[in-house]
């Protein structure tokens, strides 16, 4: 190559040279600026800007503009027509030369150095071979061997151009000698760690000192570049998946591929120097996998395991150490002379080692040196000591500090913890007011017990018999009858002054909890007769009777004394807070009978009026210009609560509520549900004569198909028009089984109470209560031509209540329609039931 | 079944599907509505006039544009008939009761199609409903007057017992008048409950009769099944006029807002009552 002998050589020249001037020809003349025009491949001309996308502007005038200014994209929005989301891409803004061939984003197929052909950039397939290796297919850069780029870089051209050869290294040229010293020095470092690796710099230095004169100068030595090629997948840094040498050749991998010192293994043996033929050239290997078609010798397939392998003696002979099994790291044991620490001067047990980091010193803080006139006594100041404060401490203690001056003086009484005050100065403390009642319980009690309380302290002789006297009440009123409980309850609350803080075992309902109240007030009175006569007429029997004992029965629970003693706590809240349980609104309506009654007697106001929390939505308020009155709550309508999902008698209690809204019918017509007809029988037969009254369908009956509803209703139109008898027959034993029914029964329970002649057809309808009803089918055709002429008189009346049933589940509403057809009125038909209940928990 | 949108117009709606606007001094059709599917039952105007709801059988509401002609909305949410309709005071909320027991509250200003809120409280099917201010009064088949107070938060029910047709404020708003089917009318004081007059005399029996209060809270007037409008005095309670409409059920009527002149219904007529002795203008409505 080239050599420094002569001086012209050195010089190196760059880029082509100018062709030499001839000396006849005329000047040029040089091209005036405005001549010197550029015209893309299109012919336009190009306008000469800067530096950017290669002097030339550009778009119009490096804008995005055109000659009549920068129009935005029609922005169309509309009703109609939404304007679409505008999605820009960068293609948007370039232009089609930049699209083209050279440009940024060339919209063609081309080749690109990556893959073309021919030309090879040996290093850096070194390198990616050197990372395939630990890939998890190796050689999978074989694909890319075979297509490599067609245009050497051009700093490869460059370095080609001064003298660079493929396969040498780039820099000062070296001399041989300096060189091998260098490498015989690192190789002297190394050589303790490293086995001398038959790698091509033992065999260039053993040629090397065969002919290499003094004065040659060598290439240095190539440098396999890193691959920086960029990770791809998605394992973690270091993550080296199944290593091939493990794999495919049969052993271990020798070492870690380091990049930086060439003389590994692996890579000797990529870089072609290494031992050829003594190791396969690949492939699966190992005793399972036998001999493959490639291998040129047979090795020993079949493993044969000889007995010298596994030790046939017990406790024999000891592996090497003779540390009986210990497995201490291998390196504490091999590094144990080495590290041996001048600083520990004992005998180290064997297994162990010396720690390598030195122990945390402890700091010794030496105790404070004491003055020298200080003597160890104490003396008290006698004025400091207030014995009388020592609460807690026994009277004798207390003396005995007080003689011996010791000290046991508690700073404050706030300070002293919560248990050395007492309850009045927690309260005084807290700003609590006093509480309002009886403040001892001696208070609670009657005279005449207190009395006996005090004899009987003095006496110090109580037995539980006394007290099994005075709690013997209560037993003996569940023993009792009701009538003597009665009585007993008369006992007990006879001439009790009314106490404002009574005990309202009703609360929930204010007017069962008001006749409650009626009911004590009575019993204070004196009454005898006090139940009967607060309990509600219009109730029935049956309730009246539940109701006498409830009555009686909390009465004697809460009696006076007690009553007193409930001032003491509050109750708790009705909430239930189970795992199963359902939305029910918080407040329910009350009692129906007793509004029924109060509207019965026009006392319209609070027995009718009830008042509850309600949440309109916090558009609405904004909509009615009417500020939030619940601001923050989510809630809207009227709060709920949890109950119970799975009691029957949750809704039991809703159901009954309703039931009784059933009689909300015209009193003149006097329409009233079977409930009410046993107690007031006589009245209403006055009002009853002649009207049709339709007994109140229960409410599973609601719940039943359509069509069997109409059937039902029509049956029961019939009947009403006749037989009273029948009615009444049943109501003797209806109040549980009507209840029970009513939630229980299933439709084929209602011919009990329709007519014999309908019973057959009912039982058809409610085969076919799965499908469509044909007649209700009919019905609901005719009552499309209801609303617009008026049809007979039966059937239009039919279609109507059936429209209203098929087409309001679950409602079944008086038919208040604005009348257009005075047929409607003729037909006197009205449904009287209007239950609603709640169809989920009563479906059968 | 007529209304005044104010006291110039007047709405009708009938069984033809189909709404029109009359001038109640001229008496003339203005515009006819139509676009339901069933039979209307029930429209209110908006205080400026220039929308009109309405509701039909066929369980929707629609908002009216008055000048075009064109619905602006078809309000779909209810399960049954819807029965009665009202806009707020300033048209931005329309609520409408339905058979389903439900009262809906629909807003006009947003492209919503859900109502803002649904009042389910009803057990039964609402027939009645008034608005006035931030008050929601609505009277329902389960016998009971429901009044929702925006502005406290609270909902009063007061238990009428009987099935109620109709329910309206006084002018004064303290003051609740109820309509039901024990052929009774009633006023209740509104805070209270209490009752402070009951007016009878007239058929209220199966039919969806309307109710109403004079211009002047001077008297009660109510529909009646016998072809009459009664008329009572408010504080008395006795009866001052018993009107002859006609043989049929007088289905519906309104009272002008300030003159004292009264809008019935009957049998595809509405009948303009002025106050002067016996001058009745008649206006035939052919539906």
């Amino acid at each position: 190559m080239a050599s420094d002998s002569d001086g012209d050589e050195d010089f190196v020249s760059y880029g082509t040279p100018l062709e030499p001037l001839e000396e006849d020809e005329p000047r040029k003349k040089p091209v005036p600026l405005h001549e010197q025009t550029v015209k893309d491949e299109k012919g336009r001309f190009q306008r000469f800007h800067g530096a950017f996308t290669g002097g030339f502007s550009a778009g119009y005038y490096n804008t995005v503009g055109s000659k009549e200014g920068w129009a935005p994209a029609t922005f169309v929005s509309s009703r109609q027509q939404k304007a679409e989301k505008q999605l820009a891409r960068p293609e948007d803004f370039m232009d089609d030369e930049d699209l083209g061939e050279h440009g940024i984003a060339p919209a063609q197929i081309t080749t690109s150095q990556e893959f073309s052909s021919s030309r090879r950039d040996e290093a850096r397939e070194k390198a990616r071979a050197v990372n395939a290796q630990a890939a998890l297919i190796p050689g999978d850069t074989l694909l890319e061997e075979l297509i490599a780029p067609a245009r050497s870089s051009i700093g490869v051209e460059l370095l080609r151009k001064m003298g660079w050869k493929e396969g040498q290294g780039v820099g000062p040229r070296v001399k041989r000698k300096a060189r091998r010293q260098q490498t015989g020095v690192g190789a002297r470092v190394y050589s303790s760690t490293m086995p001398p690796a038959g790698s091509e710099d033992s065999e260039d230095d053993d040629d090397d000192d065969d002919f290499a004169p003094e004065d040659v100068t060598f290439a240095p030595k190539d440098v396999t570049p890193v691959d920086f090629s960029p990770r791809s997948g998605v394992r973690g840094l270091g993550y080296r998946g199944l290593d091939p040498g493990m794999a495919l050749l049969g052993r271990a991998a020798p070492e870690h591929i380091d990049l930086f010192k060439p003389q590994s293994e692996t890579r000797s043996r990529l870089f072609g120097a290494a031992q050829r033929g003594s190791r396969r050239g690949g492939g699966v290997a190992g005793q399972a996998f036998g001999v493959g078609a490639l291998e040129d010798e047979d090795e020993d397939v079949y493993h044969k395991d000889s007995m010298s392998r596994y030790d046939t003696e017990l406790g024999g002979e000891e592996p090497g150490d003779g540390l009986y099994g210990w497995t201490a790291p291998q390196q504490y044991t091999k590094r144990r002379d080495k590290s041996k620490d001048a600083s520990y001067l004992g005998k180290i047990l064997e297994g162990f080692t010396l720690t390598q980091r030195a122990g945390e010193e402890k700091t010794i803080f030496p105790p404070p040196t004491l003055p020298r006139d200080y003597r160890p006594v104490h003396r008290f100041h006698l004025t400091s000591v207030s014995v009388s404060r020592l609460s807690g401490v026994s009277p004798a203690l207390a003396e005995a500090l007080r003689t011996s001056r010791g000290h046991m003086v508690k700073e404050e009484p706030q300070q002293g913890g919560r248990h050395q005050l007492d309850s009045g100065q927690r309260r005084a403390l807290l700003g609590e007011d006093v509480l309002q009642g009886p403040s001892s319980v001696m208070e609670l009690l009657k005279p005449e017990d207190r009395d006996r309380l005090l004899n009987l302290r003095n006496s110090s002789n109580a037995t539980d018999s006394r007290h099994a006297t005075s709690s013997a009440l209560s037993g003996a009123a569940s023993s009792s009858g009701l009538h003597q409980q009665q009585q007993e309850a008369l006992a007990s609350w006879r001439g009790v002054q009314s106490s404002t803080q009574s005990f309202k075992p009703f609360e929930k309902n204010p007017s069962k909890q008001a006749r409650y109240e009626l009911y004590l007030d009575r019993l204070r009175q004196g009454d005898r007769d006090a139940v009967e006569q607060s309990l509600d007429s219009g109730m029935t029997e049956w309730e009246r009777s539940r109701e006498r004992e409830e009555f009686v029965r909390a009465s004697i629970l809460y009696r006076p004394s007690s009553s007193s003693l409930t001032a003491r706590f509050t109750s708790a809240k009705h909430d239930e807070d189970d795992g199963d349980t359902v939305e029910v609104s918080r407040d329910q309506e009350g009692d129906v009978d007793d509004k029924q009654a109060a509207v019965k007697m026009k006392m319209f106001g609070k027995l009718t009026r009830e008042t509850f929390e309600w949440h309109p939505d916090k558009l609405l308020c904004k909509r009615f210009n009417v500020p939030d009155p619940f601001p923050g709550s989510g809630l809207v309508g009227m709060p709920k609560v949890k109950r119970d999902k799975f009691s029957v008698f949750n809704f039991l209690t809703v159901t009954e509520s309703r039931e009784t809204t059933a009689p909300p019918k015209p009193p003149e017509t006097g329409k009233r549900s079977r409930w009410d007809i046993s107690d007031q029988k006589k009245k209403i037969k006055e009002e009853e004569e002649g009207d049709a009254s339709l007994p109140a369908c229960s409410s599973s009956e609601q719940q039943t198909a359509d069509g069997t509803k109409s059937v039902d209703q029509k049956s029961s139109d019939k009947k009403s028009n006749g037989d009273e008898e029948e009615e009444e027959d049943e109501e003797e034993s209806r109040p549980p089984m009507d209840l029970f029914k009513a939630i229980f029964a299933s439709s084929s329970d209602e011919k009990s109470s329709s007519s014999e002649g309908e019973s057959e057809e009912e039982e058809k309808t409610k085969e076919d209560e799965g499908k469509v009803e044909p007649q209700a089918l009919n019905l609901f055709n005719i009552s499309s031509s209801v609303t617009s002429s008026s049809t007979s008189v039966t059937v239009s009346t039919c279609a109507n209540q059936q429209t209203g049933n098929l087409k309001i589940s679950g409602t079944f509403s008086q038919m208040l329609v604005r009348q257009r057809q005075p047929s409607w009125l003729s037909t006197k038909k009205r449904f009287s039931p209007r239950h609603h209940i709640n169809p989920a928990p009563i479906i059968r | 079944m007529a209304r005044a949108a104010d006291g110039n117009y007047l709405l009708s709606c009938g069984s033809d599907k189909s709404l029109k606007l009359w001038s109640v001094s001229r008496g003339t059709l203005l515009k006819t509505y139509s676009g339901h599917g069933y039979e209307v039952l029930d429209a209110d105007g908006s205080y400026d006039n220039g929308q009109i709801c309405s509701c039909s059988s066929d369980k929707t509401v629609i908002l009216w544009d008055v000048a075009t002609g064109q619905v602006a909305r078809k309000l779909r949410g209810h399960a049954g008939k819807v029965n009665c309709v009202q806009f707020n005071e300033e048209g931005t909320v329309i609520l409408s009761g339905s058979i389903d027991g439900t009262v809906r509250c629909w807003d006009t200003r947003s492209r919503r199609f859900e109502a803002i809120q649904v009042l389910d409280e009803a057990t039964d099917g609402v027939s009645s409903l008034k608005v006035a201010q931030h008050e929601l009064l609505t009277g329902s088949v389960d016998g009971r007057v429901r009044r929702y107070d925006l502005r406290m938060g609270q909902l009063h029910v007061d238990f009428i017992s009987s099935p109620i047709t109709c329910v309206c404020f006084s002018q004064d708003g303290q003051c609740t008048l109820s309509s039901s089917l024990d052929s009774a009318v009633r006023l209740l004081d509104k805070s209270t409950g209490e009752m402070l007059g009951e007016y009878t005399g007239h058929k209220m029996k199966g039919y969806k009769l309307d109710c109403c209060l004079s211009s002047k809270d001077t008297h009660v007037l109510s529909c009646s099944e016998d072809g009459h409008v009664y008329c009572w005095d408010l504080v008395e309670g006795s009866l001052t006029l018993k009107l002859p409409v006609g043989k049929a059920v007088v289905q519906s009527l309104s009272f002008h807002p300030t003159e004292t002149c009264l809008l019935t219904a009957m049998e595809g007529r509405v009948q303009v009552w002025g106050a002067e002795p016996e001058e009745t203008d008649e206006v035939v409505l052919a539906t």
